[in-house]
Parts: structure tokens; C-alpha cells; sequence
């Protein structure tokens, strides 16, 4: 592990480093899904468990492929077969999982600070995989590499740097999980960061994020060299937020129009699924300057990246100054400052609650 | 103490005779391809595959491909995933073709091991040939050079320290007592 952590629950407290870390190790693993033989073996032996809580295609299938890509061995738990239906508390279940010593456990949970509150019980890595409207911080580092990939063209000339860049974020901002761990990770590397949304989904708190807001989707593109359009959830309950849907759409949705006032080399980004004609228009989801597909390709790559970090032992703490406050439990900061795997394995029987 | 067991002209004199050889032996150049392993074996692929373009009176830029071993190794646990990964590149088809995999020093075999993986994941060669700059003995899987620049004798308790113009140095191979270098 060459993170200042072994766990992954957010992108709140990850350094500029180990974002740094991360997209470069993902960038060498792009290539692996264009082989012959889509295999390597560097995780072989070791166990991932996908614990999915709440429904998932892209996500989940996006994780299980990035572990076999790896020899991982991948095992899929989805709440509609799993004893959770039985009423097992999620505490249960996951010791119960943790018995069975896997090496990673990926958790999607509806509740917010379900990851951290896997890592403080079970002794294996943990990686949010969207935890309420918490975070989601694969999915916002699948959206940086895709974001880098556009800045830095491979063969092309200068890059550019992170903090000439305006990245707009649309749509449902209070609810997103994948808006606030994007919301971190580009505060982390020094992005101007525009927010636009309906002032019910846009509270005033997120000035303290050190982002503009907007309320008016023509003014918070102009210009902009990324647009992130949210999904708008209309299966939660949303009628308090908006009057209609109809009525979003009308001043939100992301239309071949409003894409013409951004940069003439915007990139466009989407998480999925796709809501055609809520919050983005068909001809601009399939259009030139949408780059979802590519988040897509990314995610896999992202995915083993993370595993792989996170799961190959042996550098623990190396960059213990860099270890983030709140993606590490006390007996990893112990282990850390002792060094190494004795005394983790010396913590388990006590391991905090 | 380093003593210098190659000099700027030593590294290029070696590596033009491995071009000799690779000639002499394939029957000219053209159905060889030169993959080197990351970080040193990629440059050293590229100056023998420019040497064999100059020895067959060629043209063409010659197609070097790259690869990085870490996700292969067997150590992997144990060095810890520290080490960044280069990006793996093989611009061919190795389908059919002679591949010369390209080190700059040959110990343990283990890194040959884990790029033999790795080389056969992209496709089947016809053949794999392996040349290294150095041979500094010391094998712990059976493994051998067919191209070697030069036979070094060492203790394992040595490092061979190899530095690259490529890489800001000047060419040099010197063998260092454990405790005054870093690599």
C-alpha cells in the first residue's frame, strides 16, 4: 500500500499526492483492458468482496471487472440475496464477511458514513463505493483521470494545469455524492469550481467549499472547460425540491444552446444513468463533446488502480505525515505508527467500535 | 568504493556487438522486434535496435516496444507498491515475430520470469531471445542470456549500478560495496 491509508472512504482529506498517485497508476493500467489477454496476475489469491446495498450496475460491475482484471478473486453480495433481507444489521453482516478474511470489501450503503463505519468494525480494506449522499470517491477520481486525459493528450503539446481550469458542476448538488467527493478532489488540485443547481439543491453552504454558485445554467457554463452534469434522482422523492420535472428541465437541462456558450473545447461529463431530456439532451450526450463513454473505460482502470494500491502490502505508512484524518481508523494510525502487519493482526481482537 | 566495470565506450562497443549477434544469428534484422523492460532496458532496446538499422543499412525507424514488470512480480508483497508503474507499450504484434527482451542487468532471473508473463500476455512470438548489458551471475530460476554485454562477477551483497545519457548520466556500469549506494 502506497497511500497514506488503506482504506478508501472519501476524497475529503486524500493529498494532491495520492490523487497524483492514483490517476498515473490508472493511467499505466488503460492499456491492460486493450490486450489480448485482459489479465494480470498481481492480485491473484486475494479476495474482493462487493457488499452492494443499494442497486448498482455500472459501479458494481465496473469493481468486480477492475478485480478480475487482477486475479482477484471477486465475490458479489447484492442486498436482494443477502441476509440483510433477514433483517442482519449491516454491522453483523460485515463481520460475518470479515470472518471469512477477504481482502477488500467494496461498500455501497444508502446511508451516509456507512464505508467509515465498516473500517472502524472489520479488519480488511475498505472502499466506498457511494455512501448516500455522502461520497463516491472512485467515481469523482474516474472523473479527474477522464478530466487529465482531455488537459494532457497524450503526444500533444503543454498540458495544462489544474488551476486554469473551470469545471461547472450541475444539478442536484444537496443530494450528490458524486458532486461533493468531485467537490474535494478538485479543491485538492486547485480547480475553479462553479455550482449550479435550483437554490432549493443548492444551499448556501457550498460558498464554503470555495465554489461560485449559480442559478442560471447559460451563466455558470460560460466558458467552462468541464461541465458535470448530476443525475437527477426522481425515483427518491424530489417534489419538494422542484415543482416538476418539466420545469427543471426547461431552465436546467444541458442543451446544444447552453453548450455553446462554454469553451469551444468543453468536455462534458455525466456519472449515469442518463436521464435524456431531464438533465442533458440526447444530442448533446451523444454528441462531440460528451466524454461519458470514456468515464466509463476509465472507471475499470481507476478501479484497479485503487485495488491495487490499497490491497498490495508492504509500504505501510510510508507517508504517514500525509495520513488523512478522517479515512483512518485509530488502530490504523496505531498500526501505521508501529509498523506493519503484527501489530494490525495484534489489534484485531480488539478492534475499534 | 565503486570500481567502473564499463565505460561510455565499453557500453557502446558491447551493445554494437549484441547488435552483431542478434544480426548474425536471426538472419538479419527484419523479423526481430526489440522489447525493453522498464526503466533501463528500454533505451538499451532502442540503441541495439538503431545498431542492427545501421548494421543492415535499414532506414526505417526501428519499432521498440516497452514493458513494466511490477504488476508480474513475484515480490510484489514485499517490495510493497511503492514503485511507480511505467507504462506498458508494444506498438507490434509479437505474433510469429523473434522477440530480443532487453535488461540492463541479469541476477536472480526473477524480473525475466515476470517479463516472459507479461510478453506472452500480448501475444506467441516464435521465439524469445534475452539481452542484458551485464550478467552479474547469482540465478535463482533457469534462466540465461543469449546476448550479453558483459560477464560480471559479484556477491550478492554488491549492487551494479547501470546509468543511462538517456537518463541525464553518462553511460557507466560500476559495481558498488552494499552501503554506499542507494539502488
Amino acid at each position: 500500500m502506497a497511500l497514506g491509508s488503506r482504506h478508501l472512504l472519501g476524497l475529503e482529506n486524500v493529498s494532491a499526492t495520492d490523487i497524483a498517485v492514483l490517476l498515473d497508476t490508472a493511467e499505466s493500467l488503460v492499456e491492460v483492458s486493450r490486450r489480448e489477454v485482459k489479465k494480470l496476475p498481481t492480485l491473484r489469491g486475494k479476495t474482493v468482496v462487493n457488499l452492494f446495498v443499494e442497486n448498482s450496475t455500472r459501479t458494481r460491475t465496473s469493481f468486480e471487472i477492475a478485480a478480475k482484471r487482477l486475479s482477484a478473486d471477486a465475490v458479489n453480495i447484492s442486498t436482494s440475496a443477502s441476509s440483510m433481507t433477514k433483517g442482519e444489521t449491516l454491522e453483523d453482516t460485515a463481520r460475518n464477511l470479515a470472518a471469512m478474511a477477504p481482502d477488500c470489501i467494496v461498500v455501497r450503503h444508502p446511508a451516509s458514513g456507512a464505508a467509515r463505519f465498516l473500517a472502524g468494525v472489520v479488519d480488511c480494506s475498505i472502499i466506498n463505493a457511494g455512501d448516500g449522499s455522502h461520497e463516491h470517491p472512485t467515481q469523482a477520481l474516474l472523473d479527474l483521470l477522464t478530466i487529465r486525459q482531455r488537459m494532457n493528450p497524450p503526444g500533444g503539446g503543454g498540458g495544462r494545469d489544474w488551476k486554469d481550469l473551470v469545471v461547472t458542476i450541475v444539478g442536484d448538488i444537496l443530494h450528490s455524492r458524486v458532486a461533493r467527493s468531485n467537490l474535494y478532489g478538485l479543491r485538492t488540485l486547485g480547480a475553479k469550481i462553479r455550482l449550479c443547481g435550483p437554490p432549493t439543491l443548492l444551499p448556501e453552504e457550498f460558498r464554503s467549499f470555495g465554489a461560485e454558485l449559480y442559478y442560471d445554467v447559460g451563466e455558470a457554463v460560460k466558458g467552462a472547460d468541464v461541465i458535470m452534469m448530476l443525475r437527477i434522482q426522481h425515483e427518491r422523492q424530489m417534489g419538494n425540491f422542484f415543482p416538476s420535472l418539466n420545469e427543471y428541465s426547461r431552465y436546467y437541462c444541458l442543451t446544444a444552446d447552453v453548450v455553446a456558450k462554454a469553451s469551444p473545447d468543453v468536455i462534458i461529463l455525466h456519472p449515469g444513468p442518463l436521464n435524456r431530456g431531464i438533465e442533458i439532451a440526447s444530442e448533446v450526450a451523444d454528441g462531440p463533446y460528451s466524454v461519458i463513454m470514456s468515464q466509463v473505460a476509465n472507471g475499470v482502470a481507476l478501479r484497479m488502480a485503487v485495488l491495487y494500491q490499497l490491497i498490495v502490502p508492504g509500504a505501510d505508512g510510508i507517508r504517514g505525515s500525509e495520513v488523512s484524518r478522517t479515512a483512518v481508523t485509530a488502530a490504523d494510525t496505531r498500526a501505521q505508527a508501529e509498523g506493519g502487519d503484527e501489530v494490525r493482526t495484534a489489534l484485531r481482537p480488539a478492534a475499534p467500535r | 568504493m565503486a570500481v567502473e566495470v564499463l565505460d561510455e565506450a565499453g557500453v557502446r562497443r558491447a551493445l554494437t556487438r549484441i547488435a552483431h549477434e542478434v544480426v548474425e544469428r536471426n538472419g538479419g534484422g527484419s523479423d526481430v522486434r526489440f522489447v525493453g523492460i522498464h526503466t533501463n532496458g528500454v533505451p538499451l532496446a532502442r540503441r541495439i535496435a538503431e545498431a542492427v538499422c545501421r548494421i543492415e543499412g535499414v532506414e526505417a525507424p526501428p519499432q521498440v516496444g516497452a514493458i513494466d514488470i511490477t504488476l508480474y512480480r513475484d515480490d510484489a508483497g514485499r517490495l510493497g507498491a511503492t514503485a511507480r508503474l511505467e507504462p506498458t507499450d508494444i506498438p507490434f504484434d509479437l505474433t510469429n515475430r523473434k522477440v530480443v527482451l532487453v535488461d540492463d542487468v541479469l541476477y536472480t532471473g526473477r524480473t525475466i520470469r515476470a517479463a516472459l508473463d507479461a510478453l506472452i500476455d500480448f501475444g506467441r512470438p516464435a521465439a524469445v531471445q534475452l539481452a542484458v548489458l551485464v550478467d552479474r551471475g547469482h540465478r535463482e530460476l533457469p534462466i540465461r542470456a543469449d546476448y550479453v554485454g558483459k560477464n560480471v562477477p559479484t556477491s550478492r551483497s554488491q549492487k551494479v549500478r547501470v546509468e543511462l545519457s538517456e537518463f541525464g548520466q553518462t553511460d557507466a556500469v560500476r559495481i558498488e560495496e552494499a552501503g554506499d549506494g542507494s539502488r
